[in-house]
């Protein structure tokens, strides 16, 4: 009947958002007899009917659809098996690796061997928590050199920004190319690593305040290291909107 | 003893102060330990406890692993240093018992079938001993699996209470808790209006124990309140 939370109110565990059947459970959000209760800490989402909670912390909880970093750590006879930041290991088999023809029995190490760090997409996450992973979707790619930062998994859509906007100006300031996984890993390559590096970190302690990309760019442009190469290769990369 | 029964009889206070139904000064701090999903300090008057909770992670020896649901790992200890006689370090029966109590009290107010296989540690370290350490224990659990971002039905706050003297008193200390004819710590999820640990030490009559729990509930939800703040105070300073 009604709704007692305000959109963007901070929640913990067990408080009413909403009482009668008008409103549905979202994330973060379970019904119990005719109330909506809160399952995490966190902010107060209304989408129409959905009441949901949008989770401060935790763990990444792996979710179909999702492109995310992961690190190889066992080769078998035609699967690898990834770390991806979560508490479950995710599995790319090889059908979904390569599109060639692979003998029975075949080394897959030539593909990917322990220690690679890839960038890939999740096809299903069945109830039991087993991943698959994909390798065939735009972007997807072993990610050589470089090196991997690790933010707060819910921060991701304020480091990607309204669509892109915070990354791409990161990107272009440092003329680093940077990928970012779902699952709260971010891989910076180029000349000014540790500068993209510190950018990011800034985001992820900062996220919560306003103006946040006027104040990483003023970072990055009073930063004297700046060398910008000219022929710094720029990927466009817009993961979906921030929200 | 007949100092205290005295106290009471004489004016409607106790030693340190309070009133029957008053709790011990209460503090709650979340987001204490760096190295933890999610941590919280408690005190109540003086019993300390420290909780810490990792996870959810992988979970090993692997036969415990469950498909249908998350294993709740729970360990507490008290500090060597904790009480007035050296405490023997290490795990005893009686921290055994506390621990699985513990577990089961907090496992009513968590989703574990949203995490199938995998383990959640939780630590609660006792640093001082001054009657109700398991109710500062849980306390301190349960704000450090929120901080954690685990998903849950709501808080669990914990607090005992006794009968002394034809009294029912709220929040005993060690020196009460020894004149009383029994004391019942109780943990209570106020979202949900359900306890989930009811013990008793000592014995009551049936009229007795549902005053003493009623008195005990009405404690928990002062607690509860300070558990809330406790969490907005942190992630506000964060928002």
């Amino acid at each position: 009947m009604t709704i007692l939370k305000n959109e963007r109110d901070l929640v913990v565990p067990g408080e009413i958002l909403a009482e009668g059947l008008d409103y549905l459970p979202g994330y973060g959000a379970f019904r119990e007899g005719d109330r909506i209760l809160a399952k995490n800490v966190g902010i107060v989402s209304i989408r129409e009917r959905n009441v949901g909670v949008t989770a401060l912390s935790g763990r990444y909880m792996p979710k179909a659809g999702d492109k995310l970093i992961g690190e190889v750590l066992d080769v078998q006879m035609s699967t690898w098996f990834l770390d991806i930041n979560s508490p479950y290991q995710a599995s790319l088999s090889i059908g979904e690796a390569s599109e060639e023809y692979v003998e029975r029995g075949a080394d897959l190490s030539r593909f990917f061997d322990v220690g690679d760090v890839l960038y890939a997409k999740i096809i299903s996450v069945s109830k039991h928590k087993n991943i698959q992973l994909t390798m065939k979707d735009i972007m997807c790619k072993k990610l050589r050199g470089g090196k991997i930062v690790n933010i707060t998994p819910s921060k991701v859509p304020r480091l990607i920004g309204k669509a892109g906007s915070m990354i791409s100006m990161i990107k272009e300031k440092t003329g680093c190319n940077i990928v970012i996984g779902q699952n709260g890993r971010v891989w910076i390559k180029g000349e000014n690593e540790d500068l993209a590096t510190q950018a990011v970190l800034m985001v992820n302690d900062k996220s919560h305040l306003d103006g946040l990309t006027n104040m990483v760019t003023e970072f990055l442009n009073s930063n004297p290291g700046v060398k910008v190469a000219a022929d710094a290769k720029v990927y466009e990369y817009v993961e979906g909107d921030a929200n | 003893m007949r100092k205290f029964t005295n106290m009471l009889k004489v004016m409607p206070i106790r030693a340190d102060g309070r009133s029957k139904e008053e709790l011990r000064e209460l503090v709650i701090k979340a987001g204490v330990l760096k190295n933890a999903e999610g941590s919280a300090y408690v005190k109540m008057g003086n019993t300390v406890a420290v909780a810490g909770v990792y996870g959810p992670r992988e979970l090993f020896p692997k036969f415990l692993q469950n498909p249908e649901k998350a294993h709740l790992k729970c360990r507490y200890n008290m500090a060597p240093f904790s009480t007035k006689d050296r405490k023997r370090p290490g795990q005893d029966r009686r921290s055994q018992e506390i621990s699985k109590v513990v577990a089961d009290a907090l496992e009513a107010a968590i989703f574990t079938k949203e995490f199938p296989k995998v383990g959640i540690d939780i630590y609660i370290e006792i640093l001082q001993g001054d009657a109700g350490t398991r109710c500062a224990g849980i306390n301190a659990a349960s704000v450090a699996l929120a901080d954690a971002g685990i998903p849950m039905r709501g808080l669990i706050a914990a607090v005992a209470a006794g009968k002394v003297d034809g009294d029912y008193v709220l929040d005993l200390t060690y020196n009460e808790e020894e004149k009383t004819k029994a004391d019942i710590p109780v943990a209570y999820m106020p979202s949900m209006k359900k306890i989930t640990l009811l013990q008793m030490d000592g014995d009551l009559s049936a009229d007795d124990l549902k005053n003493v729990v009623n008195v005990a509930i009405k404690g928990c939800e002062k607690v509860y309140e300070a558990q809330v703040e406790a969490l907005k105070n942190k992630y506000t300073a964060v928002l």
